[in-house]
Order: C-alpha cells, then structure tokens, then sequence
C-alpha cells in the first residue's frame, strides 16, 4: 500500500548519481504539446514525463514558458481567453483535454501555489477551510480537523493557532506563502504545483518552504518553478531546463547540475546566460 | 560653459509663480461658484420652508388649506415606489453585471450589450416614462399603480446599477479567482464566496446612490400618471400613489403665496430622505473598507 512512499526513501538512500535505475510511476505524460497566447507561440513540442511521488523542478529564465507550462498541468492557462493548444497531457492515464474531462476534477487532485501569496480576504481559518467546503464538507468538527492538520503539514500552526479567526490579510508574506499551501492541501490534492513559491520570500522564510517542499514529498507529487538554480539542486530529483519555449533537456536533478549533455544548459547553470 | 542661463531661469521664476497664482485663484472661484449658489439656494428653502415643518406636516394629508397641508400621503408614496424599485432594479442589475463579467463570452453581442447599457445611462428619464406607459400601464395593464412605477423607476436606474456593479467586480484581484478555481471551484462558487463578498461594498454604494437619484426623480412618474392629490395611503402595490417630488412640484404650481413655503417644507424633508440615503452609502463604504 505504502509503495509509492517507500520507493521514494529507497531513492533517497542513494541519491547520488551512478547509474542507478529509478523506478517510479508517471503521474503526469506530456506529449507533443504545443501552446500559443493568440499568435505568439510559447511552447514548442514539449514533451516529459512527471514521476510521482517526487519532486519535479522547472528551470530556465524569464520569458521561457515555465508558468504557462505548469499553468497548463491543471489547466488554470485556459482562464487567458486567447490561449490555443493542440499535442496532450495526461494525468493518471487520461487526456486532461478530452472532451467530458471535467476540469473541477483535475483541480481538485492538483493543487496549486502561486507566484505572490493570495490568501483570500477572509480570517485564516476561512482560507484553509474553503476548499473543503467548496466541495461539499459541511460538519463544523471535520473542518476543524482539517484546517489543523493542514496548518499543520503547512508549518504554520504554532503561529496561528490563537489567532484563527484574524484576516489573512494580517500576516507577513512568508506565513501568507505558508497559509496557501495549507489551504492547498487541505483538498488532501495528489500533486502540488508550485510557481516561484518563495520569489517573494526572505531567506528564513524561504529556507521554511524548502523544508515543507521536502517534507511533502512523501505523500505528494511536487512540481515547482524556480528562478533558483541553487534551490532546484537542493529540493528537487529531475529538472526540466525550459528555453524560449521549448525543453532542452529533462534529467535526474545531479545529472542535469554535474554532468548537463546540452551546451545551453551548462551555458545556464553556470550562469553564462538567463 | 553653462547650458541653463541662471538670468533666464531667475527672471522666468517670477512669471511661473504668478501664473501658478492665477490658476489657484481661478479655480478657487470656480469651486466656490457652486457652492455660493448651493448654499444660497439651502438658506431660501430653510428660512421659507421652516414655518410650516412640524410634525402635523409628516402626519397629514394633502389639503387644499396650506396651513393643513401635508406630506404623509408622498412620504409613504415614495416608500412604497422604492419597496418596489430597490429589490427588481439590485436583483437585476447585480444579475445582469454578473453574467456580463462573469459569464458572457467575450464576442459582438457582449460587446453590443456592454457598449448600449452605458447609452442607456444617458437616456433622458422622460423617455423612460414613455417606455413604463407604453408597457407596464397600458401593454401588461398595471394602471397607474405603484407596480407600473417602480417598475419604470427600475428600469430607469438600472444601466446605473449595472454598470457601478461591474466596477465593483471588475476591481477583484485576478489572483483571487486563481486561487478559488485553482482549487477546483465553479464559476458559480466562485462568484458566491469570492466575488460578491468582495464587490458588496461597491455593489451597495452604488445602489444606493442610485436609489437616492429614483427618488428625486419626477418626470417618468407623471408620464406614467402618478397622482398628485390624495387623502389616503396606499394599501398595496396596485394602488394609485404619489411621491414626494411629485407632491413638491404641485405645491410649487399652486397661485397661493403659502403653498410655495409648504413645497419648501417639502423639498427640505426630501433633502433629509436623500441625505439620510447618502450617508447609508458612506456608512457602508466604510465599515466594508476596513
Ligand atoms: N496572458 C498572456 N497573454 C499573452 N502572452 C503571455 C501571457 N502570459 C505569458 N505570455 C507570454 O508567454 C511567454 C511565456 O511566459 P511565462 O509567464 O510562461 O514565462 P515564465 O517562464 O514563467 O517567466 P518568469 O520567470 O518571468 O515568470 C512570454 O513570452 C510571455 O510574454
Ligand atoms: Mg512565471
């Protein structure tokens, strides 16, 4: 029952790069996809394979389609009215895009967190309890559970517990950050998504997310985009490197820092350019 | 070598600074024009229509006596017209902002509706009174009733409501919707939880101001025939009624000396009914805003 979990650890246990073979499922394959915002194509025939259970980071610099990529993973892209797309994705084996998906479904399984913190302008307790509510969790005792056990997984509880009726909005940016991943997982969601989720984050508070990012990895697939190359190396097991576009190269986290096959993406991580 | 010429610069500093002096003058004189006249125009209908204000004045019918006449008859007139106007003309307008930002799907006919609801808005109201004889007193035979009037009123400050209501929503962060559809809700539970608790605020304001403009308004109610002389209260929405700026404009039509002081009367008690309406919308803007 507990496989997925315990692979995870065997991984772990040997980290380092020899010729290992990793065995982990595919939570997510990319196939051929393309993008386009009205005229202006911003993927080009992306095609990778997301493993479960681990932590999957999206490099590469600004203006290279990170957000629209993992945007298009829960299809939170669709919200751009001009947004065109054809090649596919799938999730747990089927086409997100298929007709009769339903998108609620998908969003409910992939939770995301975003670039700058939104905790909705209610008390604290309201943010995490919105999501279960919104699908259906009526019972006063389930939702208290809930919005502890979430704050909780979110390293936040000690901090907020005597205050959780208080706006969100009264919180510094770190503890926002941390509220919002909280309220994400409190839709107990299968994979987390996460674009830039510390950008906004002094370096304690960062240092925090990371923790959290590595604590989560047992029970959540993880896809996070960062600016930050030193972070992708320290908290993720494959990085995409993505440029103008389009990936250039898809690899086990070491591989891709130690030994990158592409010219562009030693060029990259050496800081030669981006 | 220097560029900027320290004469030039010293002698055209004396130039900007009078010129700077002029405008706040002039628009000083333009701000205190209003005012002058406003304020002019307050210490008439006070000095004339305090005489006659007193509680036998809320409490009376009209009268062909000036010393007899009262107000009670508009003043529950236009209670009555509102309880009608406020719930269809909120209910609509909020519905109709919506789906126009919510919901519609951004093509020619969206653009068209958009585009007309704020013409609409610049419609003169006696053509709305046109419109409310046309179909609510003669096509769905309403009479001259409250019904038939509030329903005009309704339609009169709708393009009003609408458009302070897609204000409202349109100032919601986008962040916010993210953050709710992110985690899997509808449109429609989006809007519940997220959009109206933000937009109430300005939804609110909104209506209410234009409520306060249904409330002075006389020339749609004596298109539709609004009556202008009655010795009873309405009993339902059926009845026939009067307003308060109705029951003014009569007075002030009036060849008696004493009736133009009992419209002052009057218009001071609308003036309280409007003040009151306003400060309801500030009240609420604040409490909303903390
Ligand atoms: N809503 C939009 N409408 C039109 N074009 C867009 C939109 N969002 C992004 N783009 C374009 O798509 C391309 C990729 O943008 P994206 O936001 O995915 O980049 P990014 O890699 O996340 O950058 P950053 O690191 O700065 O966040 C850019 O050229 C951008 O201008
Ligand atoms: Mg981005």
């Amino acid at each position: 029952m507990n496989t997925a979990a315990e692979r995870k650890h065997t991984f772990f246990a040997n980290t380092v790069a020899d010729e290992q073979e990793y065995v982990s499922k595919t939570i997510y394959n990319v196939d051929h996809f393309n993008l386009w915002y009205g005229d202006d194509q911003a993927l080009y025939d992306v095609t990778l394979a997301i493993p479960e259970n681990q932590v999957t980071a999206i490099i590469g610099p600004s203006g290279c389609g990170k957000s629209t990529f993992i945007k298009s993973l829960n299809r939170m892209v669709e919200l751009v009215p001009s947004v065109k797309m054809n090649g596919s994705i799938s999730y747990a084996g089927q086409d997100i895009f298929s007709s009769g998906y339903k998108v609620e479904q998908l969003r409910t399984d992939v939770g995301m967190v975003f670039q700058n913190p939104n905790p909705f302008p209610k008390s604290i307790y309201e943010n995490v309890a919105y999501g279960p509510k919104i699908h259906g969790i009526r019972k006063k005792k389930v939702l208290d559970e809930i919005v502890e056990k979430s704050l909780k997984g979110a390293a936040l509880w000690d901090e907020v517990k005597d205050r959780l009726q208080e706006n969100a909005s009264g919180l510094s940016g770190g503890q926002q950050q941390r509220l919002c991943i909280a309220r994400c997982l409190a839709i107990e969601p299968d994979v987390i998504l996460m674009d830039e989720p510390t950008s906004a984050l002094d370096p304690i508070a960062t240092a925090k997310v990371e923790e959290l990012v590595q604590s989560l990895k047992k029970d959540y697939s993880i896809v996070i985009v960062t600016h930050n190359m030193q972070q992708a190396a320290r908290i993720s097991d494959k990085t995409a490197f993505f440029l103008n576009g389009e990936v250039v190269e898809f690899e086990h986290t070491d591989k891709l820092f130690s030994n990158p096959e592409d010219r562009r993406t030693e060029d990259y991580i050496t800081g030669r350019f981006g | 070598m220097n560029l900027v010429d320290k004469q030039t610069v010293q002698s055209s500093m004396t130039k900007r600074l009078v010129k700077n002096r002029l405008a706040n003058s002039l628009f000083f004189l333009a701000a205190a024009f209003g005012i002058v006249v406003l304020a002019i125009l307050l210490y008439r209908i006070y000095s004339e229509g305090m005489g006659y204000l007193d509680w036998n004045f809320l409490t009376s019918f009209a009268s062909r006596f000036p010393e007899e006449a009262g107000i009670k008859a508009a003043i529950v007139g236009s209670l009555w017209l509102m309880a009608v106007t406020a719930p269809v003309s909120l209910l609509l307008g909020v519905g109709t902002a919506i789906y126009l930002e919510e919901y519609a799907k951004e093509n020619k006919v969206t653009r068209f509706i958009r585009m007309n609801i704020s013409n609409l808005a610049g419609v003169p109201s006696v053509v709305f009174g046109l419109l409310g004889l046309t179909v609510f007193v003669r096509l769905m035979e309403m009479g001259r009733s409250i019904m038939a009037g509030g329903l005009t009123m309704s339609l009169l400050i709708l393009p009003i409501i609408v458009v302070s209501s897609q204000e409202a929503i349109r100032a919601i962060p986008k962040e916010q919707y993210e953050a709710s559809f992110a985690m899997g809700a509808t449109r429609w539970q989006t809007v519940l939880r997220v959009v109206l608790p933000a937009a109430i605020p300005g939804i609110l304001t909104g209506g209410i101001l234009a409520l306060s403009r249904a409330i002075g308004e006389t020339a749609p109610l004596l298109m539709i025939g609004a009556l202008s002389f009655i010795a009873y209260l309405p009993e339902n929405v059926w009845s026939g009624f009067t307003v308060l700026p109705i029951q003014i404009f009569n007075w002030t039509g009036r060849p008696q000396e004493e009736f133009h002081l009992v419209a002052s009367s009057g218009i001071i008690v609308l003036l309280i009914v409007l003040l009151l309406m306003n400060s309801i919308a500030v009240l609420i803007r604040n409490k909303f805003s903390k």
